[in-house]
Parts: C-alpha cells; sequence; structure tokens
C-alpha cells in the first residue's frame, strides 16, 4: 500500500464564497475601503481649511449634498453593523476580567464599552459645538 | 431506546490513493434510530454495507477527539452531531484544509508538528520542588486557563480556519491556545521561549479574528479569545521592552 495524500484546492480568491461565516467575516473586512476614504476626505479637508477660508466653505457645503449626506448615513449603518456592533460583542473574549475563580460577565465588558462609546461620542459632540 | 427509525442518505467523500486520481462521492442508503449520531451512521455503513470505508473513531463519548468530520459543510464531532438536527440528505467529508489519506481520513503531520512547536508543557527556569512536593496552585489560578484544557484535538478549528485554509505557516487555532494555556498556567515559566514562535509573523499576528474556530469548537474551548488575548500579552511585552520594563523577554 503505498500513501498518496490529496490535496483539495482552494481559490486564493473565492474563499470566502465557503459559508456564510466568511461571508460577513469579508463584508466585516471591506470597511477598511470606508476607513480608507474617510481618511482621505479628512486630509483634503483639512488642506481646504489650511487654504482659505473660502475653499473650507466650499468643502462644507460639499458635504451637505444630499448625495453626501445619503453616502454618510449608509457608510455609519454599514460601521454600526460590521465594525461597531461586532467588535463590542467581542470585546470580552480579547480582554476577559477575572475576579477570584470567577469571570466577570461579559455583559458587564460589553455595556462597559457602549457606555465609554456614548461618553466619547458626547465629548466630540461638545467639541465641535453641538451644544 | 427509541425504535423508530428514518431512512437517511449519507453522501460520503471516497478517496482511494491507489486507484483514485481525486475524491469522488458514495451514497448510502441508512436505516437511521432517531437517537443516533452520525458516527453510529457511519459505523452502520461500515459494518452492514462497505467494509471498505476508511475512518478514524474511538471512544463515541466526545472525548477521543478523532471522529472530526465535515458534516454538510460544517467540521464537526461526528460522536456530538445528531441525526434528529439534521435533514434526511447528510453530506460526509474529510476535514477541510487537510490532504486526505483515504476517504475520510485526514493527514494531521503538520498539526502534530506545531502542537510540539509551541512547546505545550510546564517548563521551569528554577529548581523543581523536592521529590515529594508537587507546585501549588490556587483555584482561582487554575480557573485563568482550564477552559484551554478542554481541547481534545480534533482538530475542526482548524477546518474552519481560512487563514490556515490559505496559509499552511500560520500555526492555528489549537497550538495558539494550547500555547496559552501553558503561559496562563503560574507553574509554568517558558512564556518567553514561546513568545518567540507565538509572535512571530505566523503566530499570533496571522489570525485575522474571523472566529470561526471558536463557532465550531466542541469543546467550548474558544481559540478565538485565546489568540486575541495573547495579541494583548504580545503587545504588552513590545511596548515593555520599547520603554525598558522588565517583562517576560527579560
Amino acid at each position: 500500500m503505498s500513501r498518496n495524500p490529496y490535496v483539495r484546492p482552494i481559490s486564493t480568491t473565492t474563499w470566502y464564497m465557503r459559508n456564510g461565516r466568511y461571508k460577513v467575516y469579508v463584508l466585516r473586512e471591506l470597511t477598511s475601503f470606508l476607513v480608507m476614504f474617510y481618511s482621505f476626505l479628512t486630509i483634503y479637508g483639512l488642506a481646504a481649511l489650511a487654504a482659505s477660508a473660502e475653499r473650507w466653505d466650499t468643502f462644507l457645503a460639499s458635504q451637505q449634498s444630499t448625495a453626501m449626506i445619503v453616502f454618510h448615513g449608509v457608510a455609519l449603518l454599514y460601521f454600526l453593523f460590521f465594525q461597531t456592533f461586532p467588535w463590542f460583542k467581542l470585546a470580552p473574549k480579547a480582554m476577559p476580567v477575572q475576579m477570584g475563580e470567577k469571570k466577570l460577565p461579559d455583559s458587564y465588558i460589553i455595556i462597559g464599552h457602549y457606555i465609554a462609546w456614548l461618553g466619547v461620542s458626547v465629548f466630540i459632540l461638545w467639541l465641535a459645538g453641538a451644544f | 431506546m427509541s425504535t423508530q427509525t428514518r431512512q437517511m442518505e449519507l453522501e460520503v467523500m471516497r478517496y482511494d490513493p491507489e486507484k483514485d486520481d481525486a475524491p469522488w462521492f458514495q451514497t448510502y442508503s441508512v436505516p437511521c434510530m432517531e437517537d443516533w449520531v452520525i458516527l453510529d451512521a457511519i459505523n452502520y455503513v461500515k459494518d452492514n454495507l462497505d467494509t471498505t470505508l476508511a475512518y478514524r473513531w474511538s471512544c463515541h463519548m466526545m472525548v477521543c477527539g478523532s471522529c472530526g468530520m465535515m458534516v454538510n459543510g460544517e467540521p464537526s464531532l461526528t460522536c456530538k452531531t445528531f441525526i434528529r438536527d439534521l435533514p434526511d440528505k447528510v453530506r460526509i467529508e474529510p476535514l477541510e484544509n487537510f490532504p486526505i489519506e483515504r476517504d475520510l481520513v485526514v493527514v494531521l503531520d503538520d498539526v502534530m508538528q506545531k502542537l510540539h512547536q509551541v512547546q505545550p508543557y510546564i517548563i521551569r527556569k528554577d529548581d523543581p520542588p523536592a521529590e515529594d512536593k508537587e507546585y501549588i496552585q490556587s483555584r482561582g489560578a487554575l480557573a485563568k486557563f482550564k477552559q484551554l484544557t478542554m481541547c481534545i484535538n480534533c482538530m475542526c478549528c482548524y477546518a474552519a480556519c481560512p487563514q490556515y485554509a490559505l496559509n499552511k505557516d500560520f500555526i492555528g487555532p489549537a497550538a495558539l491556545a494550547l500555547a496559552h494555556r501553558y503561559n496562563r498556567d503560574n507553574r509554568d515559566q517558558g512564556k518567553s521561549d514561546r513568545l518567540d514562535i507565538l509572535a512571530d509573523h505566523d503566530g499570533v499576528w496571522d489570525c485575522s479574528f474571523v472566529g470561526a474556530c471558536s463557532e465550531v469548537c466542541p469543546k467550548h474551548v474558544d481559540p478565538a479569545a485565546a489568540i486575541q488575548q495573547m495579541k494583548v500579552d504580545g503587545a504588552l511585552e513590545f511596548w515593555k521592552q520599547k520603554m525598558g520594563i522588565p517583562g517576560d523577554k527579560s
């Protein structure tokens, strides 16, 4: 009897079609394109601010068009469902808190993250002069 | 015990290394008891329909970890996968991401080598205790890693991991979880010895936290969590070294 192990081929371009779990993962990773977009947008905005008051006003006006508002809204929802919610859900895995023999319940760590998120959001809105 | 039977179609992947160029599927019609697990159905095939079918199993009670297979595309311990939870047609394949030795038997050499590589044993730097003494460990210290000791090396996690599928150099979930088990053991002093392997490119940083390993783990070991914790440990160790604070590597 001779050995002749068979290696099943795997596609390097379509492997994530194998199951739903991988598809969700790839959708999560695709948020990196939005991160890239917002990085460029921030740099562009800063450049406009540095250039002149008129350029800055033009930049602000461009962000207030219906198309951009819809885009920002969709991007926000996409981030929420594929980054924020899963990330907070996974947080207790990366940073478990042990107290004696027991682990702090995951829900405490998750809720703590949401409270911190809310705090940071309110702080940023305050910095931006929202109230 | 239930006497009701249900006729099920088992589509089983077959591969004979001496005859076949590629695997193919053979369908068996199996009268299954409702309280059977998939392994019972496969045993029925072997005992009554086809003695040539090759597969691994031993304990039939989620301890030995040898009956891991793909059941309808999901890495599963077949002794834990109940017939009653499945449709009438079930596809059974050898674990994904491993070469097929024959039929449902896979080649595990690569993972065996990786398990060995992470030095999964207690390493002591100081003198061992006197012969009649043991290392004392509190229940709290045991709780820090007990979950990780539940691994039975069924390798379902490797079959679920897309990183391992694409890059065979990745150390992978079970071996990394095992390394973390010893790193967290307060009797162990070998964390620095394991650091070079774990913090290397093919170590924890190859994991992109798909989380599939933890979802399929039949023993709830949660290797994905172990790997993320090791990333935190590794990053802290890196900054400790940068800032000249004595750490595990010192």
